[in-house]
């Protein structure tokens, strides 16, 4: 008998007395010591499921129809008592968001200790095992660590802990539900490695939950992918990649580059036998140092860049790629003029724009505009989509309202969105909807340089590969040339002619993606290259 | 072209009706409803008492006296035979154009502290919440004291104590929404558009700062109304015979043993109105999320 | 640690100061003839005194000085103790405080501790409770106490206990049983307003993915409301304990005149209606003092109870 039986579960969420179901009809099995992950796009209900067996669904959230077995012990519509003497020490949990995940007022080595108390151990042999747990993690210096608060940890240890805290239980499941998408991809690889390692030495059950097919590929030995609260396509890695039986799971692995192009991260372009177009933009020697207000030490200063040298050739994509913390988007903003270097120049379309004020600046502004990155926050809400996409026209004084309203349609159509949106809220948009919108807002001054700050991660992997493939299609149509700042390597090599590698606020590496990702020639370019997962598809 | 547009409009997963639910929202609480009624039947009867009772307020009649509420007088009689629902009513506009006095100063002065100190930062900043805090430490009521002792009594100093007592919350509020509202990416992008910083206050900050704002002018109003009050229980409000609510529950206090209704009808009138606009401003802030 | 420290107690004592010289300001600037004003409040008619007597007088109250002088000479009595005479009562406003600070302080530190107990009380329960109608119930107390005027809830109570149940005295100053009701009457509002704060505060912890994580170990409800969401929540309402305080010392103005107590509050409304500016300035300066105290402690103590900050954040009360 499998550890875990799920079959035909309905779950859905309470919303104005009507129950919206999440998960419909889900049959799932979870075998002793077998590693299964569920994929899907958010929506899809992969959480809910998770939640669901482990009995902690929101309190809207209602078991509809179905049943799922955990050890032989029926969870769905259980009582409180019954699955608290499941969780922990049947199943653990690793939850999604290290950073938030560990009681920000209690001391690390307590909360373990929580856990471990619930298995009935007590005296001194607690703190012991709350060391050995740690440990185990690959958590250094326990002892160290025991004694501090969650804030003192990266958010690398902090998971750690969190799998810590998951172990403590001794179960015979865990679910990890996306439990290192908040993390850089070298800390992610690493991780997982542990994480597999540790599940297969002790004969655990893992549940892993991920938005991220190559991740599930790459880990699992059965994936299942969910769609709209149904299981749409399940098999072992191999015969996934190689053989799905439905076109959405061959639309994951399309818009998964590693997974398309047999495990290798082959970019799109490639430019290395041919001359760069002069520069648009080109910073050279840029530093910046933000002043610190340190309780302890008192005003210091910290250099979030040093001698950072870019070059934007025109119409093409320049990559500036690197992980959180390593300057990236502190570059864009300076070049754009939202920020000002300390040291060193910058200069747009031949114009030096380093100590320009904001009136000097202002007409360059038509030359380069910005995306952001988080869809939910870059439109007013108050705004409808005509509104924000006129708004640059309105503050330059460009044209009557007839032809604002005429260029607001043509803007829309240039996004593919159809021109009946022009009166929608935010609220009324998708997260890919809205990137459209504003994407569209930055053109409309008809710039020449566009600077996309993560401009995909937020999104959906369909939905990423939808803006990816409009922002190229508009750079072939206008000419457009992009400084394109992402963490995620896979992204770089589907849109960038060329990249700069950062890491703790210098450039380690330069020149052409195709030439940096197939011959890196700094060990930390490798590591990032290696990190990006679905290496599992060249087998 | 086509093909992109068809995929851009698939994953169309927003929803249309957002303003027309949020209208629906406030339709099914019922608790809302009331409390709106209420809150207007009393703003009414503050611009046009006398459409509301027939009897005049001040009319003397022994034979009358202290008679107990009956539905000749809804809040029975006093001891000089006045007709106590009536009296309350004609107390409204007293106390009803205080608190909109003592709202207005509020939101005039904090509304424009903290956009100036939310919207300038820096040094400017701290300075005014600087004096923020030294009007925070000396507490509401003890302040308007003070103005009530320097000004003299009445329904206008009583108004301006109360409003310059409320004038920090507003004040903090005001500039911890524009602060927050001030580092959001679509005020980044209007700037990186070419959107002067007016443009940007008035466009973008303004209309997305202003609900809280709103929720805490309303929750101000009830607290307005209950210094009003106080301070006009305590002796510090209109001279007799004009009655502020206040005035009435206090005099009313004297006769406690034999005529309960002439302080705990007038104090329940006040209490329920308090309570409305606290219902209205909580149901606000559910709603809006 | 010792700078932040010396920072904190120089910042409350300039804090402290401002209030004092606005106070000053409102009393001394606002009025267009403050020897009008003295001369009534001292009952004194105007017209009846030569202008020697008149200028003797003006001498006497310290008229004659300029404002800065008069200023200086308050400021550097009030750092020696000394709030000048009562224009009423022609002792010092010091022994008059002095005479009726006991009942006060009895009233106020009774009352904001039932307030506190009270008030996390209902906090706790009403994010405890899971059924629906009583957990409503509930969550919506605490805007139905807050929405009474405290002399409307004092004269409830008095008619309520003393005049149809006869259980307790109606007014004065004397025994324990005297007290109970002013107690009643600000702990309603005051811990009203804690609970609301709380609420808040305890709805937004137990939405924190941690909780998830505790609950996930296998704690039961009770050890995670208790061991992990309290402390978090209560941290945060921490910062209103100086409004929460503030606002039980205002209210002893309002009942101590309800329950004719003869405290400090009651001596506030005295002063107010015969215009004893020194007497006001006085108790102004008091409780502006306890304000800023008790703001100084919570701040003290914040970076003790909470790991992750080195000072208090900034908490807007609701």
């Amino acid at each position: 008998m499998s550890l875990v039986e799920i079959s035909g579960l309905n779950v859905g969420y309470v919303r104005h007395r009507h129950i919206q179901p999440a998960v419909t009809g889900l049959d799932l099995t979870v075998g002793q010591g077998e590693v299964v992950a569920i994929v899907g796009e958010s929506g899809s209900g992969k959480t809910t499921t998770g939640n669901a067996l482990i009995g902690l669904l929101p309190s809207n959230g209602r078991i509809t129809a179905g049943s799922i077995l955990v050890d032989g012990v029926q969870t769905a519509r259980a009582n409180e008592r019954t699955l608290r003497r499941l969780r922990g020490s049947t199943i653990g949990l690793i939850p999604q968001d290290p950073m938030v995940g560990l009681n920000p007022t209690k001391r690390i080595g307590a909360q373990i200790a929580e856990a471990v108390k619930l298995r009935g151990i007590g005296g001194p042999a607690v703190p012991r095992q709350v060391l050995d747990h740690l440990a185990q993690a690959g958590v250094p210096e326990p002892e160290l660590r025991a004694r501090q608060y969650p804030h003192e940890l990266s958010g690398g240890l902090r998971q750690r802990v969190l799998i810590a805290i998951a172990l403590a239980g001794r179960p015979k499941l865990i679910i990890a539900d996306e439990p290192t998408s908040a993390l850089d991809v070298t800390v992610q690889k690493r991780i997982l490695d542990h994480l597999g390692g540790l599940v297969r030495e002790q004969g655990i059950s893992l549940l892993i939950i991920t938005h991220d097919l190559a991740v599930a590929a790459d880990r699992a030995d059965r994936v299942v992918v969910m769609r709209q609260g149904r299981k749409v396509d399940e098999g072992d890695p191999a015969t996934i990649l190689t053989a799905p039986r439905e076109g959405y799971t061959r639309q994951l692995i399309a818009a998964a580059p590693r997974l398309a192009h047999h495990g290798q991260l082959q970019a799109h372009f490639d430019v290395r036998d041919e001359p760069a177009p002069d520069p648009i933009l080109t910073l050279t020697g840029v530093g910046k140092t933000f002043a610190v207000d340190d309780p302890r030490r008192g005003r210091r200063g910290f250099n979030a860049l040093e001698d950072v040298s870019v070059t934007v050739p025109r119409g093409r994509t320049h990559a500036l790629v690197g992980e959180s913390g390593c300057g990236k988007t502190t570059t864009l903003r300076i070049a754009l003029g939202l920020e000002s270097a300390t040291t060193g120049s910058v200069v747009l379309d031949g114009t030096e724009i380093s100590g320009l004020s904001w009136r000097g600046m202002r007409p360059l502004r038509r030359k380069a505009q910005l995306v952001h990155q988080d869809p939910f926050a870059t439109l007013d809400p108050k705004f409808t989509v005509r509104q924000s996409v006129t708004e640059p026209l309105v503050s330059f004084r460009i044209g009557d309202r007839r032809s604002r309203e005429a260029r607001a349609r043509d803007l829309l159509d240039q996004v593919a969105l159809p021109a009946a949106y022009l009166d929608r809220l935010p609220a009324e948009l998708s997260g890919g909807q809205r990137q459209r919108v504003a994407i569209a807002r930055a053109l409309a001054l008809e710039p020449r340089l566009l600077l996309l700050d993560e401009p995909v991660s937020a999104l959906d992997v369909l939905v990423q590969e939808q803006i990816l493939r409009l922002l190229a299609d508009l750079q072939q149509r206008l000419g457009l040339s992009y400084l394109f700042v992402s963490h995620d390597l896979s992204v770089v090599a589907e849109i960038a002619h060329t990249v700069s590698v950062m890491n703790a606020g210098r450039v380690v590496e330069q020149g052409p993606v195709a030439q940096v990702f197939s011959d890196p020639r700094s060990t930390y370019t490798r590591e990032l290259i290696d990190a990006v997962p679905g290496r599992r598809a060249a087998a | 072209m086509t093909a992109a547009l068809v995929v851009a409009a698939e994953e169309t997963v927003g929803e249309k009706p957002a303003r027309r639910a949020r209208a629906g929202v406030f339709a099914r609480r019922p608790g809302f409803l009331l409390a709106s009624l209420y809150v207007a039947f009393v703003v009414a009867v503050a611009f046009r008492p006398a459409l509301f009772t027939g009897q005049d307020p001040y009319a003397t009649d022994p034979a009358a006296a202290m008679r107990a509420p009956s539905a000749a007088h809804l809040f029975g009689t006093d001891i000089y035979g006045r007709d106590l629902w009536s009296r309350v009513l004609h107390g409204s506009p007293l106390t009803i154009k205080a608190t909109l006095i003592a709202l207005v100063i509020a939101l005039i002065a904090g509304l424009g502290l903290g956009i100036v100190s939310g919207f300038f930062g820096g040094l400017t900043d701290s300075l005014l919440m600087r004096v923020i805090d030294v009007l925070l430490a000396i507490p509401g009521l003890l302040l308007a004291l003070s103005i009530v002792t320097a000004l003299g009594y009445g329904t206008i100093p009583v108004a301006v104590a109360v409003g310059v007592g409320i004038v920090p919350g507003f004040a903090r509020t005001t500039r911890a929404e524009v602060l927050r509202v001030k580092t959001l990416p679509y005020v980044e992008a209007a700037r990186a558009g070419g959107a002067s910083w007016t443009r940007v206050l008035l466009r973008h900050i303004l209309p997305n700062s202003w609900g809280p704002v709103a929720v805490l002018a309303v929750l101000d109003a009830g607290v307005a109304i209950i210094a009003i009050a106080s301070l006009s229980f305590l002796g510090f409000g209109a001279a007799p015979p004009a009655a502020e609510w206040g005035t009435l529950i206090a005099d009313g206090r004297n006769y406690l043993v034999t005529a309960w209704w002439l302080s705990l009808l007038p104090g329940l009138f006040v209490a329920l109105l308090v309570l409305s606009l606290n219902h209205i401003a909580k149901t606000f802030q559910e709603v809006t999320p | 640690m010792i700078r932040y420290l010396v920072g904190r107690v120089v910042q409350a004592a300039a804090v402290l100061w401002a209030a004092f010289t606005l106070t000053f300001a409102i009393l001394y600037l606002l009025p267009s003839n403050p020897m009008q004003l003295q001369l009534a409040a001292a009952g004194i008619q105007e017209d009846s005194l030569t202008p020697e007597q008149y200028a003797a007088m003006k001498h006497r109250f310290g008229l004659d000085e300029s404002i800065a002088a008069q200023y200086w000479h308050h400021l550097t009595g009030v750092l020696h103790g000394d709030f000048g005479d009562s224009l009423t009562q022609q002792v010092p406003v010091t022994d008059l405080i002095g005479a009726r600070i006991g009942p006060t302080l009895l009233l106020s530190v009774c009352a904001a501790v039932v307030s506190l107990v009270a008030g996390s009380a209902l906090a706790y329960l009403a994010t405890f409770v899971r059924r629906n109608p009583v957990r409503i119930v509930l969550t919506r107390l605490p805007a139905l106490g807050a929405s009474f005027p405290q002399f409307f809830i004092a004269l409830f109570l008095i008619q309520f206990l003393s005049f149809q149940l006869g259980w307790l005295p109606a007014t004065g100053t004397q025994g324990a049983q005297s007290l109970i009701m002013p107690v009643l009457t600000i702990s309603v509002v005051t811990s009203s307003v804690l609970a609301q704060v709380l609420i808040k505060s305890f709805d937004q912890t137990l939405s924190q993915p941690y909780v998830v994580t505790a609950r996930a170990k296998g704690l039961s409800r009770t050890a995670v409301h208790l061991k992990h969401a309290f402390r978090n929540a209560a941290l945060p309402a921490m910062t209103i304990l100086g409004v929460i305080v503030g606002l039980t010392v205002t209210s002893s103005i309002v009942v101590e005149t309800v329950f004719t107590r003869e405290g400090v509050g009651k001596l506030a409304q005295e002063a107010v209606l015969a215009q004893d500016v020194p007497v006001v300035l006085a108790v102004v300066t008091l409780a502006a003092t306890v304000f800023v105290t008790v703001n100084l402690i919570v701040d003290l103590l914040y970076p003790l109870l909470d790991p992750r900050i080195s000072h208090t954040p900034e908490v807007v009360p609701v």
